[in-house]
């Protein structure tokens, strides 16, 4: 028996064989095992419900995945669309979700659509995703996402407690209502879910506009982007029947800016504006977006689009937040 | 013009299209069943071939119009993996496999342990690969990380044949006839053993919760292409280049060089796929330096094949099949090169997360690994049935899925780039997506020849099919039917 490679195949495919499932214990398994074991998830956080596990796993069936990350990168192209950086305790909760499959890879390797890190916080309505899931281009004319029909079913009227869906007549169907089956809720319940908890001393609150150093214009222009237009659109004229139109609304041209503040601290349901009745709930924005950022939101859709009504301050803000909901007055 | 022009002949009058290449020197005296064996592994993986890219075309066209089609199993989210999938286990690993089954027993100077394991391995990897299917079409996903969607169950199947084969492949090689085992046979019986280890790795669950998943599928997905696609290759392309060049190999010892440096340094850098996420920073670190340590094999690897070349450039366009192994030689060194590249933080920083890494992934996979098979096949198959396959349509099949390679390419680390300096501008999310709109609907084009050129290869497949191939016995071959290697130390 010689100990050579090129002679002796017990020992050159022995070695290779030892080789490689040591620096598979050094470079995969062992590392595996200390961030898995090292790693808790962040106080503030809770477990996925029922619903939203299922939800997730629509998430996965359907190839997300594929085309969204749910990984903010500590550099500020991330941070100042997304989220803060992602950290280790995000993805504490994940498991194998039985014995047939294994622990979902939800971090993705591309980028065709946007972060998902906090999507619950950067657009919290459900009727928004539902509408989005249902015909991405009925509120983002610009994406090239998939529709997901099959996930709602078009019924000739909606049952009691049905989750209709207010697709805009140019993308619904010709007759009946849309109406979110199982998986669509479960899958818009955990798009819901997620959402960045707060770092264990960290002062500041999760903010995916990363605005600290933009004041002003620049400020308000970032925030009407990220939080306002997927509903109100880019230009402000809405989605008919959907959304209303902040351009020539009468709130946002009114003198008095309080009515305008309380609506995007608070939220508005049920409203009928300029004739129109919406089905949509606008969701509060109280605890996102600092009096700096509700001021300069405002502002924004104050000063553009022709608009030229008079503007708030920070500080009228902070007071219509004290004052709370209108409701509670 | 006097009527005397008029008679002369144009120069290029009588000049054919395209110039003649040599036909095959030799037809090999090969058992008609390994002959059979091998066409068989071969027509399945271009079965899958067609199927697979039929899908990838698909999918590429619904970028441009995302209503292209519309029901679950029609969706881009289902079958994106349905695409990986196919073509990584079904077309390319069978493919290879098929090539080795011949290339192994040959440099052995030995028959191959057992024609029986190789054909239930054949069966147990297409059963894995159909199942897998289903199952993606059905909606089911093991954890959606990237080749890795198939259940445990039905990975098992696929695992189980490639264990048979690489247990067939070391008795044979154990009982070679030669003193030395050829470089080839290193390169391909190691990428059976530590793809063996790396799927059982993939799929074990204790130290994959949280994180640990993550970091196991940067190891999964990196070693699926570098220690299972690349060595196995390699190994062919160290048997076919100097075998279709009648001459011997440039460097034996940077064979051995490349070799080992590949086994070690690829393993090491799997993280890289996860730069800037919250996996530890070490780990990412050590990544990107082996990352650059994979130039060693690159290079050892591509510089020896050139330097085999070297002085045979008229053998090589007076071929068929070294063109497709120059091609895929040369987009191994560019592909490889770029991997590198693409791991730097600061480069990585611009390009994650953008098509450049899908344009990435069909250079090396397509340019270099399914380049490198398509060599193969051409040079080994007439070879063995007699049959060439017309060279008009060989022709056909390198330039339409080279130009499409390249506008595929092209077009998608062109838009690739731009989109993430878009990102990096801070400017709205949408205006990258209409910036992409021209790249991806280049690349739908260039994924159009391709696929083109995968049914033109598919009938030449057909063309060079074995006189034998649906007989049980060697009565329609025109050789004396092979005598049964003696085993070892069995007297006859």
């Amino acid at each position: 028996m010689t100990l050579d490679f090129h002679k002796n195949h017990r020992l050159l495919f022995g070695t290779v064989f030892g080789l490689f499932l040591a620096l598979s214990g050094i470079i995969a398994v062992g590392p595996a095992l200390w961030v898995q074991n090292n790693n808790r998830p962040l106080p503030d956080s809770r477990p996925l419900t029922d619903e939203e596990a299922d939800g997730q796993q629509v998430y996965l069936s359907e190839g997300c995945v594929y085309c969204h990350t749910q990984q903010v990168r500590p550099i500020p192209q991330d941070t100042s669309r997304y989220g803060r950086a992602s950290a280790p305790g995000d993805y504490a909760r994940l498991g194998p979700r039985d014995l047939w499959r294994q622990t979902p890879s939800v971090l993705g390797t591309e980028r065709t659509g946007p972060d998902l890190s906090a999507i619950g916080d950067r657009q919290p309505s459900d009727i928004w995703h539902h509408i989005h899931l249902y015909q991405p281009r009925a509120v983002v004319g610009a994406s090239m996402m998939p529709s997901f029909p099959w996930l709602y079913e078009t019924k000739a009227e909606a049952a009691p407690g049905d989750v209709v869906v207010p697709v805009p007549q140019s993308h619904g169907p010709d007759d009946g209502v849309v109406v979110a089956g199982p998986r669509a809720r479960a899958l818009v319940a955990y798009l819901l879910a997620l959402k960045q908890a707060p770092l264990p001393g960290a002062t500041s609150t999760v903010d995916p506009t990363g605005s600290t150093d933009a004041s002003g214009e620049a400020l308000g222009v970032r925030i009407y982007g990220a939080r306002c237009a997927s509903c109100h659109q880019a230009g402000g004229e809405g989605v008919p029947g959907v959304y209303p139109p902040l351009v020539d609304d009468p709130v946002v041209l009114a003198d008095d800016p309080t009515r305008h503040v309380q609506i995007v601290l608070f939220g508005l349901s049920g409203e009928t504006i300029q004739g129109t009745t919406y089905p949509t709930v606008m969701p509060g924005w109280a605890e996102q977006l600092s009096d700096e950022e509700v001021a300069a939101v405002v502002n924004h859709e104050r000063r553009s689009w022709g608009h030229e009504a008079p503007t708030t301050t920070a500080d009228d803000v902070a007071r219509v937040r004290q004052g709370g909901p209108p409701d509670e007055q | 013009m006097s009527g005397t022009d008029t008679t002369t002949p144009h120069p290029t009058v009588g000049r054919p299209l395209t110039v003649a290449k040599a036909r095959i020197d030799e037809i090999i005296d090969a058992d008609h069943r390994l002959t059979r064996l091998v066409y068989v592994y071969l027509a399945c993986a271009t079965a899958w071939l067609v199927f697979g890219t039929l899908i990838g075309e698909y999918l590429g066209l619904k970028f441009t119009w995302p209503e292209l089609g519309v029901a679950p199993w029609l969706s881009f989210g289902r079958l994106r993996p349905v695409h990986t999938n196919v073509v990584f286990w079904g077309w390319t690993s069978l493919s290879m496999i098929g090539l080795a089954l011949w290339v192994v027993p040959r440099t052995s100077q030995r028959a191959l342990h057992s024609l029986r394991l190789a054909w239930v391995a054949l069966g147990l990897m297409n059963a894995a690969v159909i199942l897998g299917v289903i199952q993606l079409l059905a909606g089911v996903t093991n954890g959606a990380g990237e080749f890795r969607e198939f259940v445990w169950p039905i990975m098992a199947l696929f695992a189980s044949g490639l264990v048979l084969l690489g247990y067939n492949l070391y008795r044979t090689i154990a009982r070679r006839g030669t003193e030395e085992i050829y470089i080839s046979n290193w390169y391909i019986l190691a990428a059976f053993i530590m793809t063996s280890i790396l799927v059982t790795i993939a799929y074990l669950p204790w130290f994959q919760y949280g994180l640990g998943d993550t970091v196991i599928q940067g190891y999964y997905m990196h070693q699926g292409v570098g220690q299972w696609f690349t060595p196995m290759v390699l190994g062919l392309t160290y048997y076919f280049l100097p075998k279709f060049l009648n001459k011997p190999i440039y460097s034996y010892s940077l064979g051995v060089l490349a070799f080992w440096t590949q086994v070690i340094f690829y393993t090491m850098i799997g993280t890289h796929h996860f730069v800037f996420s919250p996996t530890p920073w070490i780990l990412q670190t050590v990544a990107i330096v082996f990352s650059v340590g994979m130039l060693v094999p690159v290079f050892a690897g591509t510089g020896n094949f050139l330097l085999t070349m070297r002085g045979s450039w008229r053998t090589i366009t007076r071929s068929y099949s070294l063109p497709f192994i120059f091609v895929g030689v040369v987009t191994y060194f560019l592909g490889s090169t770029q991997g590198t590249f693409e791991a730097f933080r600061t480069l990585n920083r611009a390009w994650h997360f953008t098509d450049f890494t899908v344009g990435h992934a069909h250079l090396t996979m397509y340019g270099f690994v399914v380049f490198l098979i398509w060599g193969g096949i051409y040079g080994l198959v007439p070879r063995l049935t007699g049959r060439e396959p017309p060279q008009l349509l060989v022709g056909m099949h390198f330039w339409l899925a080279f130009v499409g390679l390249v506008v595929y390419v092209g077009a998608l680390s062109i838009g690739g780039t731009l989109r993430g300096l878009s990102w990096m501008s801070g400017t709205d999310f949408l205006d990258s997506v209409r910036l992409m709109e021209g790249y991806w609907l280049g690349r739908a084009v260039g994924g159009t020849l391709m696929f083109a050129s995968h049914l033109v290869f598919a009938w030449n497949l057909w063309s060079m099919r074995p006189p034998a191939l649906f007989a049980d016995s060697g009565t329609t071959v025109q050789r004396p039917p092979q005598v049964e290697p003696t085993p070892a130390g069995a007297t006859s």
